[in-house]
This record gives structure tokens, sequence and C-alpha cells, in this order.
């Protein structure tokens, strides 16, 4: 299965280049003005990305989800899941890289196969870095108004938290 | 929104740096947060340029109309504003096909340049109700097959790297359906709104 998700990439490629080409479309030419487009959008980025990041790490060095899961941690722990497993869930939408880390030590830690182990995987892959996508794809067209999309897109987070535990739990019985 | 919720990121970690007796962590925090934001952007900047390449030869062929022609139902009912416009819809597949591929880096890129051809229908700097759902369903994540994850469970000793797949495509799944329903509801009211204000 690895080899398949490895050979995507290629494979994607290799099709988009070969339309062309037969198409007779300029692909080098249709490349580099592309690629072209890529900087200005790039460059355009840059400074959301600095206000995003900057913001995200000092949240996570002053020890605020720290204090977050403390407030959280015993209704977690009612509901039967590992309290550990609370933090990923706020991390999640706001840092990938730090989510990713956060997965790591609790595999780490409870093992892969675990109910913990399970329930962490499960999480971190069925949502997205949802403030990022949010502030990269408003910032890049220029919307400061958001009207209703934090809402949307973190109802579907909550809903990834609450199944994410339930199927574990679901196919671990059957 | 962004407004408050920057302001609140920051001011609250600054209180809570403060209480904790932090701060000196955190000043490194701030300036090392831009600096990996500036190296993000550079590794950034070469796939967002090698993806827009392959997206303009896929365009240039005709690939991405075919594309589109192909998830015209769904694209359709997801964004009805953009019916008629084959080279939007184009865009929007991309997007969604290397989401769905796993390919996140390639998706950014394709996200991008959809939104800025959205934002040009839309106009003033106020996100059209395409736009807001498209960037939605990018903050869902459904895969076909969560290869990284995969990569890291086998890297801690799993006996099954892939045993949580089912899992995986039930849950990602059913957040990307609510996150849509719920978006596709406030567009309604907001609609509504909208009319009734007028």
């Amino acid at each position: 299965m690895e080899q398949i998700g490895a050979a995507a990439l290629p494979v994607i490629v290799g099709v988009i280049l070969l339309f062309g080409f037969f198409k007779d479309v300029d692909v080098f030419d249709a490349f580099v003005s592309g690629a072209k487009d890529g900087i200005k959008t790039t460059i355009g980025l840059l400074p959301t990305l600095i206000g995003l990041i900057v913001a995200v790490n000092m949240v996570k060095a002053s020890g605020l989800l720290e204090a977050l899961c403390a407030l959280c941690g015993p209704l977690v722990q009612g509901l039967g899941v590992s309290p550990e497993v609370l933090p990923l869930a706020l991390l999640r939408p706001v840092s990938g890289s730090g989510s990713s880390a956060y997965t790591l030590s609790l595999l780490e830690q409870f093992g892969p196969d675990s109910e913990t182990g399970k329930i962490a995987s499960v999480l971190a892959s069925s949502t997205e870095t949802t403030f990022y996508a949010v502030t990269v794809y408003f910032g890049a067209v220029g919307c400061k108004k958001l009207r209703y999309t934090l809402p949307a897109a973190l109802a579907g987070d909550c809903m990834a938290v609450v199944l994410s535990v339930v199927t574990v739990k679901f196919f671990a019985q059957i | 929104m962004i407004n408050y919720i920057w302001f609140g990121m920051i001011a609250l970690s600054v209180v809570c740096a403060a209480v904790n007796g932090r701060l000196p962590e955190l000043s490194s925090a701030l300036m090392e947060g831009a600096g990996s934001a500036v190296q993000l952007s550079i590794t950034l900047l070469g796939s967002m340029c090698a993806w827009l390449g392959f997206l303009k030869i896929a365009e240039r062929g005709g690939l991405t109309r075919l594309l589109a022609a192909g998830f015209s139902p769904i694209i359709d009912w997801l964004f009805p504003d953009y019916r008629g416009d084959e080279g939007l819809k184009g865009k929007i597949c991309m997007n969604l096909s290397a989401n769905l591929l796993g390919l996140g880096n390639a998706a950014t890129p394709l996200g991008l340049s959809a939104m800025e051809a959205m934002a040009e229908k839309a106009g003033d700097g106020v996100p059209s109700r395409g736009m807001i759902l498209f960037v939605v369903i990018n903050t869902a994540s459904l895969q076909l097959l969560p290869v990284n994850m995969a990569a890291m469970r086998a890297s801690c000793g799993s006996a099954a790297p892939f045993g949580v797949l089912p899992e995986i495509w039930a849950t990602s799944l059913g957040a990307l359906v609510t996150a849509v329903a719920v978006c596709k509801l406030l567009e309604q009211r907001s609609g509504r709104l909208c009319t009734w204000n007028r």
C-alpha cells in the first residue's frame, strides 16, 4: 500500500505531461508561465504566514494549551477517553507540525495498536489544520470577512473528535 | 473574525506566559515563529511553482476540463454558482483530487489558484458562498490512503499500519459531511437575512 501512495505523484505528473504533449501544448512554456504565477502567490502569502505562525508559536510556548487541557481534562476522562488525547484535539486545527509531533509521542507512549494510539491515529489523519487553511486561503485573495466559515469548519472538526472515539471503540468490538 | 482570533491568541499567550513565568520562552518563540514562516514559504515556493506549472499544462491540454466534466454532477451541486464555468470547475476538481489522493503539497497551490479565480468573480473583499464552501471542504481531510499516518504507525512498530483505515474513512467522511451540511445551512440562513434586510 505504501508503494501505491508513493507512486501516485509521479503517475499524475506523467498523465498531465503526456496528455498535454499529445494535445500539442508547448509543455515547457506552459510550465514556466504557470510557475511564474506561483512566485507572486507565495510572496503575497508571506505576511499572512508570519502572522499566523508567530501566534501559533506563542500559544505553544506560553503554556496556554496545557492550561486549556487542564480545564477540560476531567470532562474527557468522564467519557472514558484517555486525557492525553485532548491536547491533540485542541492542537490539530491550529498546528500541523505540532500535532504530528504530538501524535508520534502518543504512539510511542501507548503503542500504535492500543486504543489511545488508534484514536490518535484516526483523529490526526481525519482533519486538516483548519486555521492554517482558513488563514492561508482567505489571506491569499485578501478577504478579511470570513462570514460563517469558522463555525462550519469547526463543526467538522468537532465531529471528527467525536467520531474518532466512537469508531475506534465500535470497530474494536466487532 | 481573524482579527479577534489573532488578538486573542497573542494576548492570552502573553498573559499565560507571564503567569507561568515563561516570558523568555515566549520571546524566543516569537522570533523563531517569524523565521520559520519565511523558511516555510521558501519550501512552499518550490512546490507552489512546480504545481502551478503542471496545472497550466493540464489546463492548456484540456485535462482539467475533462476532469471537471467527469465530476460535474457533484461539483454543480456543491457550487451551483459556477455551473457554466468549466475552467474554474477544473481548478476546483484538481484541488479536490489532490486532497483525495493525499497530496497535501499539491492541494494548497491548486486550491489557491481556484480561490483566486473565484475571488475575481466575487469582486469586493467579501467571500462568496462558493469560496466559503471551498475553504470549508479544504479544512476537512478525506483521503483514500492516509500514507503518512501509516508510515508513522509503522515506524512505531504497529502490527497493522493500515489497520485503522475503516475508522479513518468513517471519521473523515463524517466530519466532511458535517462541515458541508453546516456550511450549506448557514449559507441559506445568511442568504435569507440578506434578502430580508433589503
